[in-house]
């Protein structure tokens, strides 16, 4: 391989290095630490694009981390091929047009430097993920991606709210983790090594393919395991709840955590062990269907939402559970399971696609909640249109290709999935369809709202276009939602573009998708014009299925009324039984302990020590001595 | 002489001075300064040094008596080098924290350092366990003495602990003698630990026979280490202790029960460790660590309950990998001693902090102290973060290792439960284990979240330390740190140290 290691160190410690110096030195530094941060981020990208040319199987070997000769070994080890590539660009590409938009959006901020240590530590955490060749190094990065995560949603720390959610999300994601850690040591027990290369070949002819053969089972929740690791980062059902309270993070964290990268990690992952998945087609139905059914929810409850945020972090929930849906149908089909390099995949397609449009709508919304000075209620705003056009146009082409809008990358990526869902699964097809149509139906209400029409509020008649450090970004963004699917731009940018049959008959697919998003669009704009007030009220979609509600019901009584009954039980029996009781027992028995219990600890202490002795003595000096 | 003699009896030396009117606080630095000093540099050499002696390095002999056979003798091997290491820098930080205290803080500070160094370096059993007990003596009396919450409370916490612990040591004693006797052949008795192994090695007990000793020896070192369902003693002592003490004996002491399983125990007795009843004994308790002792911290309201119960809950992890047995799983338990002892003592360092300056610990009462005191927010956050297991810092490295360690199919037996398709007892218990990672996460981080982050309530307020009070935090830290990046440099000092210890997995 012709690639120069320091290349993959920069691009992956760069950015760890920078963390730990704003770190250390944030006193100091001051508003450096904003300049390292940037400069990083934009190295990285450069880093990123020389490698786009240059891509292979074999990992390379970075660093030890365990290593126990002969027996266990869990290395930094990367691997650049096309998927890992690919993925690279994105994360390196929207980090740094993230950087840069924070530069105009946190310029106020006191605490700057902590907010821009954390998101080099993100940059770092969400490198190695998509660098890892084994999962204990993915398992590892997908850890600090939550830690950091962590840290930005909850960046506001002082509001209650802020700190709820960021712990929300960190727990939520550690129950996730819990079974992508059983998966992976599942997986690890039977094959001894838990590196990609060493999986898919132990899949092929090793100790995998005789467990797959002999025990489906194992296999099942195996896969199911690594399976529920996604769940928790992609915020599938049901482990969903967390993503949309992360928004209360400052907004161009929610676009590139929580919209383009992070919350994608899932799906990355599935895609890079869907050799496993397809090994179980019980898994693979599973997969299937629950991100099916979260993308439909999802949709539904966007509906109802009247944060802007919140709209589009449940979008994001809908367009995860196409990429995840994607997942499963692309693993039921042996051919694609295994060959997403030269087949492509449509889920990372999307992925690709989606990080773009999705991006530049979240930076779009932050822009309009920094011009409305912090105003996220979309019937509080109103006409922004004008006052704001740049802004307004490139959030108009970002919804555009979100809705699938024939020409945008969207429709491209969005076709895919539904062409191979039309393939695999009609049920799940239908799912698909209907969901382009609400997803059409609620960017519309949402762009309507916000953007046309007349200034509902002060904030809004007063709102005006944003610096242009802000600008660059969205123009940046929308460019790539435009182009992105464009075979040079995909095939150049390792996209895994897959190959799409127009053999269906008459089209049949293609025409569904346009169909549902003019019924779609068509129903929100006429619905929604010059409205002042919801026209529509739907409570279960307004409050989320309930599922909050329900999950604190469980916390409540499930985890901390028990936690009190355990607590009680434990004193009463090891606390009661093992200790009190007998030491009653014996101080009813015998009066000299009295004596010891009126308080001389050092009187007592001694006599442990004499005791001590005097019972050696015995076993030592007065028991017959062995071997007589 | 060796220089692990100098480095047990200096701050025994050390603390009779102070008895005598030295200046407490200068000798007891500069003391825990020169044992860091010289631990580290014997660590560094150690690989050099215990390359060709099977495994054991600096070890020095003083014969006391000739039959029975003890003798006064120091060697450290890999486990024992990590848990001197462990011991100077928790003393190192412990000592430094405390201020304006009387002089005995120092002096029991010291003399559980020597303690404990005493029997982690000791080669001889009869000094392994005679060490033991001379730390556990000023444990109880600063307990006693200088505990918090009212004079009644402390004495009675105080009496408790020493039954509890008196009770557990002489357990292990009844063990130990047992163990001592049978081994003994020719009409001589040896307590030297070499000796032992030696014969072990050459002509091991039926297996009939190991397995009662082992379950003694697990119930008497299980006890020191709060083995649930003998733990009740450590959450009070714990919270109760001050400072210095509950830094020095939930981090280092607590570890010996662990390091003799370890190091006496599986060694001497493969067999026993490996007989159904008792791994299926040691499994079920090390599960109620894990998820009654996980329920019970929940369940907590103020912070130094909830890091003394969190303490006994993790020793749940250590009792898992000694369960596994495997080469992994045991280098992983000994890298989660050190690590656990770390962070735990940098959690109760923090946590005497703001006893001192907010007079409650009582989570209703707390909030939003990010913003008065950064630093320590920070701090803390790497003791948290560490204590519930995440990358990058020191306690992850053992869990997983930990983990894998149970998922290691040995060879029969690899077929035997994938020919079942399904777990043994071992992997389940691994489950609950990870299970076990969601809920400290769920204590740790409400905790923080109670403490650090919303707003202050009124009259609350804290500040961050001086920056010479700062150094024995930031050491602890960065220790987590380091460790948790770079777990091999300790890896490296047990390389040698399983050769002999391997057992079979279950």
């Amino acid at each position: 391989m012709s690639y120069p290691p320091p290349l993959l160190n920069i691009v992956l410690f760069l950015p760890f290095l920078v963390a730990v110096v704003i770190l250390c030195l944030h006193r100091v530094l001051k508003g450096a630490s904003v300049i390292l941060s940037v400069a990083s981020a934009t190295t990285c990208f450069i880093c990123s694009l020389m490698m786009l040319g240059n891509v292979g199987e074999t990992p390379f070997h970075l660093m030890d981390f365990i290593h126990i000769d002969g027996v266990f070994e869990a290395g930094i080890d990367a691997v650049v091929d096309k998927q890992s590539a690919g993925m690279l660009f994105i994360v390196t590409f929207i980090g740094m047009l993230v950087h840069w938009f924070s530069i105009g959006y946190m310029k106020d901020d006191e605490a700057q430097p902590r907010y821009f240590g954390a998101l080099s530590l993100f940059m770092f955490s969400m490198t190695g993920i998509v660098l890892a060749a084994n999962l204990f190094m993915m398992f590892i990065f997908w850890e600090l991606v939550g830690l950091s995560s962590f840290l930005l949603i909850g960046h506001w720390f002082h509001k209650s709210s802020a700190a709820e959610a960021a712990n929300k999300a960190f727990l939520t994601n550690r129950i996730g983790d819990f079974g992508f850690m059983i998966g992976i040591l599942m997986l690890f027990g039977v094959s001894g090594s838990v590196s990609f290369e060493d999986l898919k070949s132990s899949l092929e002819s090793g100790n995998l393919h005789a467990i797959a053969a002999a025990h489906p089972t194992f296999m099942t929740i195996a896969a199911l395991g690594l399976f529920m690791g996604a769940v928790g980062k992609s915020a599938q059902m049901p482990l969903h709840v967390w993503l949309p309270d992360a928004m209360e993070g400052p907004t161009p964290v929610s676009a590139l955590i929580h919209a383009a990268t992070m919350v994608a990690a899932g799906v990355y992952m599935l895609v890079r062990v869907s050799f496993i998945i397809a090994a179980s087609p019980l898994a693979c139905e599973i997969v299937a269907g629950v991100g099916g059914v979260t993308a439909l929810m999802a949709a539904l409850m966007a509906t109802q939402q009247n944060d802007i945020k919140r709209v589009l972090a449940y979008s994001t929930l809908s367009q995860l559970g196409y990429m995840v849906m994607a997942v499963g149908l692309v693993a039921m089909d042996p051919v694609h399971a295994n060959h997403p390099d030269s087949v492509g995949h449509p889920g990372m397609f999307h992925l690709y696609t989606h990080a773009f449009f999705k991006a530049l709508l979240f930076l779009g919304s932050g822009a309009v909640i920094y011009a409305c000075h912090h105003e996220q209620d979309i019937w509080k705003m109103g006409g922004l249109r004008k006052y704001m056009p740049v802004t307004f146009w490139t959030f108009a082409i970002g919804t555009a290709a979100l809705m699938g809008v024939p020409g945008l990358s969207g429709f491209v990526s969005k076709e895919g999935i539904l062409d191979i869902a039309y393939t695999e699964c009609k049920w799940l097809f239908t799912i698909g369809v209907v969901t382009a149509g609400l997803t059409a139906f609620y960017m519309t209400r949402l762009v309507v709202v916000a953007f046309l029409g007349k200034a509902r509020s002060e904030g809004a008649k007063h709102a005006s276009e944003v610096p242009l450090i802000m600008l660059v970004p969205l123009a940046a963004l929308a460019i790539m939602s435009i182009i992105s699917a464009l075979p040079s731009v995909a095939n150049g940018l390792n996209a895994l573009k897959p190959v799409v049959e127009h053999a269906h008959e008459g089209h049949v697919v293609m025409i569904c998708s346009l169909i549902a998003l003019v019924v779609g669009a068509g129903g929100g704009f006429t619905l929604y014009r010059n409205r002042d007030s919801d026209p529509v009220s739907i409570k279960l979609f307004a409050n989320k299925f309930y599922i909050d509600e329900f999950y604190a019901g469980v916390i409540k009584y499930g985890q901390d009324r028990v936690a009190w009954v355990v607590n009680a039980l434990e004193q009463i029996f090891a606390d009661g039984l093992v200790a009190r009781l007998p030491a009653a027992i014996v101080s009813k028995l015998g009066s000299q302990l009295r004596v010891l219990q009126s308080g001389r600890m050092q009187a007592y202490t001694f006599l442990l020590g004499a005791g001590v002795l005097f019972v050696i003595y015995i076993l030592v000096f007065v028991l017959p001595a062995p071997g007589h | 002489m060796s220089l692990l003699e100098i480095v047990i009896l200096l701050p025994l030396l050390a603390a009779i001075a102070i008895a005598f009117g030295s200046p407490a606080r200068v000798t007891a630095v500069t003391t825990s300064v020169i044992n860091l000093a010289i631990v580290i540099w014997l660590a560094l050499g150690f690989g050099a040094v215990s390359r060709d002696t099977d495994g054991y390095a600096y070890v020095f002999k003083r014969i006391m008596l000739d039959n029975p056979s003890i003798g006064f003798g120091v060697g450290a091997d890999g486990v024992a080098m990590i848990m001197a290491l462990l011991t100077v820098v928790v003393t190192f930080a412990a000592i430094w924290q405390i201020v304006d205290k009387p002089a005995s803080y120092y002096t029991a500070s010291l003399l559980i350092s020597a303690g404990a160094l005493g029997a982690f370096l000791s080669t001889d059993l009869f000094f392994l366990y005679a060490f033991h007990e001379l730390a556990l003596i000023p444990t109880f009396l600063m307990i006693g003495l200088y505990g918090h919450g009212d004079a009644a409370h402390r004495r009675a916490v105080a009496w408790k602990t020493t039954i509890y612990l008196g009770a557990g040591s002489l357990v292990l004693l009844a063990g130990l003698a047992w163990l001592v006797l049978e081994y003994s052949g020719g009409g001589k008795l040896t307590f030297d630990l070499m000796a032992l192994r030696a014969q072990a090695a050459s002509a091991p007990l039926d297996a009939a026979k190991q397995a009662p000793i082992f379950f003694i020896l697990l119930v008497g070192f299980g006890t020191l280490v709060s083995l649930f369902p003998f733990h009740s003693w450590a959450a009070p002592a714990y919270a109760t202790a001050p400072t210095p003490i509950a830094m020095l004996h939930s981090g280092v002491l607590k570890k010996f029960g662990l390091f003799g399983l370890i190091r006496i125990a599986l060694p001497l007795l493969p067999a026993g460790a490996t007989t159904p009843w008792v791994q299926q004994a040691l499994i079920w308790m090390l599960v109620g660590n894990i998820l009654v002792m996980g329920f019970v911290t929940l369940n907590q309201n103020r912070l130094d309950d909830l890091l003394a119960n969190s303490s006994v809950m993790h020793m749940g992890y250590l009792f898992l990998g000694i369960a596994a047995g495997t080469q992994v799983a045991l280098n992983g338990a000994v890298l989660l001693m050190f690590a656990h002892g770390i962070s735990i003592a940098l959690l109760f360092a923090l946590c005497g902090r703001m006893r001192n300056q907010l007079g409650t610990l009582e989570f209703a009462k707390l909030g939003g102290l990010a913003s008065h005191a950064p630093f320590i927010a920070v701090i803390f956050a790497f003791g948290a973060f560490a204590s519930i297991g995440l990358p990058g810092l020191a306690n992850f490295a053992g869990e997983l290792m930990i983990f894998v360690g149970c998922f290691q199919f040995s060879d029969p037996l690899k077929h035997a439960v994938l020919e079942a398709g399904g777990f043994g007892p071992l992997q389940w218990a691994a489950v609950a284990g990870l299970w076990g990672v969601v809920i400290s996460a769920v204590y740790m981080l409400r905790a923080w979240r109670k403490i650090f982050q919303g707003s202050a309530a009124s009259g609350l307020f804290m500040s961050d330390p001086l920056r010479g009070q700062r150094l024995p935090l930031i050491v602890l830290a960065v220790v987590l740190l380091v460790c948790g990046c770079y777990p091999g440099f300790l890896l490296g000092l047990l390389k040698a140290a399983f050769g002999v210890a391997k057992v079979a997995a279950l």
